[in-house]
């Protein structure tokens, strides 16, 4: 060991890329360091000149800047620079300069390309822009034991089969005997060659339903069906199904989304067993699943209310078992539908069977399966066409009602702008709807605008799906048409900037003025989410989830090559930050909010914070480009 | 009315050239030949070499070098990787005081070559270079002490001193002198108190090697700070 380079080996490892690097390539690291101070004020490096080794700020503080001149970043001890040059043609590309007096270790390129070979962790973090976002996204997932599950390992028997043309006593006796909970469906193939069966003797089948234990209790005994009846007059032909090697986590959010019990398991095109609820349950007890079971057991709005606190407990847990993003927002927005979905039958319940068709639809977070802790009540009520408002709409107002003090009572605030279901204008039928957003698209007004954000996130919750899906297939097919409309959805999407990154303890702004804290929302998820919508309107995606829309983006070339990709990770990073801090102020017990304050944040985080903003405005500079503001 | 005080240099080119008529040793001749930097020099082209000496004590005649730490540097940069550093025996028993001072045990001089062994490898090192020291009355002394006793000759050589620099500063200056007038005391000229104003980071020291480079920076930073590129190293040596 050199003692005299103990000095310069422990402050690298202190600080990213170094951190993780071995003992032993640390010191060979100090090893070759060169120093040199400089006043502030002086150029460290000049744009274009040549450079073969990369920076590392000891002490003091550094300006980055871009060719033109413009702020590109700046960087306090322990941070990085002049490596992109490295990478490239060993040219400057982004000049640096002393803001203060700076004491700088310069590493030579030869040790550089050494560490980028051994470590990679270290290439990842050089590597501009996507690659470290993508790592450090990634290696979160890798630890996450729920997600390296597969739904085959929670699979112990073969599914019970039985035919359609059988009776239903037949079907409940083969569940009997088996000592089981549910039956697969076969029939003739049909139209969905996914779940095609062959059977012992060649012949094909498909697989058109389930039928479980309560099936027999509310569609025969109830009903007061014989025994005889076949199987195929009872079943409901919809089957919702997995493939084998999907996480459990998958399997849980899909129970979770179409809130079953039982799921069919397939391997390709054979189902080799069942999942049941108990077998997640058993595997993850204290689940987001269990929480929307017993959502589904309360009998009033009092009792619902109490469930509160167990949607923290299961964010919270979530969190430590590394879920994504994607699987906590969808999760939280299924819970919130269930939420709302119980107060609405509980509704139905207290006030009778609606006068007219309609369907509860969901705006905003929840449509787009973006659900956080934080969050108000975005809704709103689609009706049939034959809604007679002097003959019905005492009873929507009053349902509505019920489902927004409801909702508020479980912890979900009234919506500030008032876009709620109370509200008549946002309880209307369908032909009113129709009109509202074809106004919308047609004539981009700045209110118009102010609801396209909100209302383009749009999903049925309860009632006649086809109600909502009208509206979204409206959506679909007028965007692409009116390039004017996205323009100016594009120029909303505009509206706010996302920070240039960190500097010591501050949040840097573009003019280089600092702020104490972040709205991560407001700066970093809200924009993204704004910028991909206004890329899947223009493809006419259906998708409202910004993760599936990216997949619809990907689709076409609107995009160019790996560009999506970067924003998957910075959405999702971003996300996964705002969450993550979120968690943080629960398990404080205080207040959850969106403001993450920076000396809360990890140097690591801070570094890929940086990137995924860096992501975010290089997008907003392609929608600029891509959607010309003609006023 | 004059700010500064005149500092006494010797004149370096005279001693040098006695020296090297004198010398019966090539390495000490190799050594003054080299030393003789012109005046005119400018510090951004000197070859400088930083200098530190761990020592059991402070009086030359009764305590004895532990260790050495060179590194060579300009104004641009400070060459770390050709660092050298020589742990030294010495001739009486370490006391408990100097060690928990420079952190060498006993441990660390057993088999360590005595100062006679290392110096004619210390010596042919510096050659050429301008040594810069943090207090010019420790290496000095102590180097003249190791030469007496390995060569039978007395070594001396002009050094640029960071404390007498910063003594300059901030204790003859008009400002200083003022401040001092009106009660306030002196400013701090120990290294790492120096480095402070300059925004050098803290190095734990008393290691030969780290002390060295500590002085290296703080020499660049009183170049930036107060000369220029352009001063000629007569300005600064003493």
């Amino acid at each position: 060991m050199q003692a005299e380079l103990l000095e310069i080996s422990q402050h690298l490892g202190r600080f990213p890329p170094f951190e993780g690097l071995p003992e032993a390539l640390l010191d060979e690291v100090a090893a070759q360091v060169q120093v040199s101070y400089f006043k502030a004020g002086t150029q460290i490096l000049e744009l274009d000149a040549e450079n073969h080794e990369f920076g590392y700020i000891r002490s003091g503080a550094v300006e980055v800047t871009r060719r033109n001149g413009g702020l590109y970043d700046r960087l306090g001890e322990g941070d990085i620079f002049g490596h992109f040059g490295l990478m490239r043609n060993h040219r400057v590309r982004f000049p640096a300069k002393a803001m203060e007096d700076t004491l700088v270790y310069f590493i030579p390129e030869a040790m550089f390309h050494r560490l980028c070979d051994l470590d990679e962790d270290f290439a990842d973090f050089v590597e501009v822009d996507r690659p470290r976002l993508e790592s450090a996204v990634e290696s979160r997932k890798r630890e996450n034991d729920m997600l390296a599950t597969r739904v085959r390992k929670l699979v112990t028997f073969a599914p019970l089969m039985v035919k359609a043309s059988a009776s239903v006593q037949q079907a409940a006796c083969q569940i009997s005997d088996a000592q089981g909970s549910a039956v697969l469906v076969l029939d003739e193939p049909g139209d969905r060659p996914r779940y095609t069966v062959e059977d012992d003797e060649g012949k094909l089948w498909q697989v058109v339903g389930i039928l479980t234990d309560s099936d027999f209790r509310t569609r025969v005994v109830a009903e007061g069906l014989s025994p005889d009846t076949a199987v195929s007059e009872i079943v409901e032909r919809k089957l919702i199904a997995i493939q084998s090697d999907e996480s459990v986590q998958e399997a849980m959010l899909c129970m979770l989304s179409n809130n079953i019990h039982h799921l069919p398991v397939m391997q390709r095109r054979s189902p080799v067993g069942m999942l049941h609820l108990s077998d997640v349950v058993r595997h993850e007890t204290q689940s987001s699943l269990y929480l929307v079971n017993s959502i589904f057991h309360q009998t009033s709005i009092e009792s619902l209310a109490q469930l509160a606190p167990d949607v923290h407990t299961a964010v919270i847990r979530m969190v430590h078992d590394g879920a994504d993003s994607h699987m906590i927002g969808m999760a939280l927005s299924a819970i919130g539908r269930s939420f709302m979905r119980r107060l609405l039958e509980l509704a139905e319940e207290e006030l009778g069977p609606p006068p007219v068709a309609y369907c509860f639809m969901a705006l905003g977070s929840i449509a787009r399966n973006e659900q956080t802790v934080v969050t108000d009540q975005d809704n709103a009520l689609v009706l049939s066409d034959d809604f007679d408002p002097a003959l019905h709409d005492d009873y929507f107002m009053l349902m509505a009602r019920r489902v927004s003090d409801g909702l508020a009572a479980c912890g979900y605030a009234y919506c500030k702008g008032d876009i709620m279901a109370t509200n008549p204008r946002w309880r209307q039928p369908l032909s009113v709807w129709k009109r509202y957003f074809s106004e919308w698209i047609e004539q981009p007004s700045a209110e118009g605008l102010l609801h396209s954000s909100i209302f383009f996130d749009l999903d049925p919750v309860q009632g006649e799906d086809s109600l909502v899906e009208a509206l979204q297939d409206l959506v679909s097919s007028m965007a692409p048409q009116h390039p004017r409309f996205l323009a100016a959805m594009a120029r909303n999407a505009l509206g706010r900037k996302p920070p240039l990154g960190f500097f010591r303890t501050f949040v840097m702004e573009k003019d280089g003025k600092h702020n104490n804290s972040i709205n991560l929302k407001r700066r970093g998820t809200a924009p993204m989410v704004d910028l991909i919508r206004v890329h899947a309107l223009a493809c006419g995606s259906r998708a409202q989830n910004s993760f599936e829309r990216l997949d619809d983006i990907d689709r076409t070339q609107l995009l160019a090559s790996g560009v999506s990709d970067q924003l998957r990770y910075a959405m999702e990073f971003l996300s996964m930050s705002r969450i993550r801090h979120q968690v943080i102020d629960l398990e404080n017990e205080q207040e959850p909010d969106n403001n993450i304050e920076p000396e809360n944040v990890t140097s690591e985080e801070r570094h890929h914070l940086k990137d995924a903003f860096q992501t975010l405005s290089n997008a907003q500079k392609f929608l600029k480009f891509r959607y010309p503001m003609t006023r | 009315m004059r700010l500064q005080r005149s500092r006494k240099v010797p004149d370096w080119h005279e001693y040098l050239a006695c020296r090297r008529e004198s010398t019966e040793h090539a390495i000490l001749a190799d050594f003054f030949a080299g030393a003789d930097l012109s005046p005119d020099l400018l510090i951004s082209e000197a070859p400088l070499m930083a200098l530190d000496l761990e020592t059991t004590g402070l009086d030359p005649r009764k305590a004895e070098i532990v260790s050495i730490g060179l590194v060579p540097f300009s104004l641009s940069r400070i060459h770390l990787p050709k660092r050298r550093y020589w742990v030294v025996r010495p001739h009486r028993v370490l006391e408990p005081a100097s060690v928990t001072l420079h952190h060498i045990t006993h441990a660390d001089i057993q088999g360590a070559p005595r100062i006679e062994e290392v110096m004619p490898e210390v010596l042919e090192i510096m050659t050429g270079h301008l040594p810069v020291v943090h207090y010019r009355r420790i290496e000095r002394p102590f180097l003249d002490v190791a030469a007496r006793s390995t060569w039978g000759e007395e070594l001396s050589f002009p050094v640029i001193d960071t404390m007498s620099l910063e003594a300059r500063i901030h204790r003859q200056s008009l400002v200083a002198r003022f401040k001092r007038w009106i009660g306030r005391p002196p400013a701090s000229i120990r290294l790492h108190d120096s480095r402070l104003r300059y925004g050098l980071p803290h190095y734990h020291g008393h290691h030969a090697v780290v002390d060295s480079l500590a002085t290296a920076e703080l020499l660049q930073a009183q170049i930036a700070g107060h000369y220029s590129p352009d001063t000629p190293i007569s300005m600064l040596w003493s």
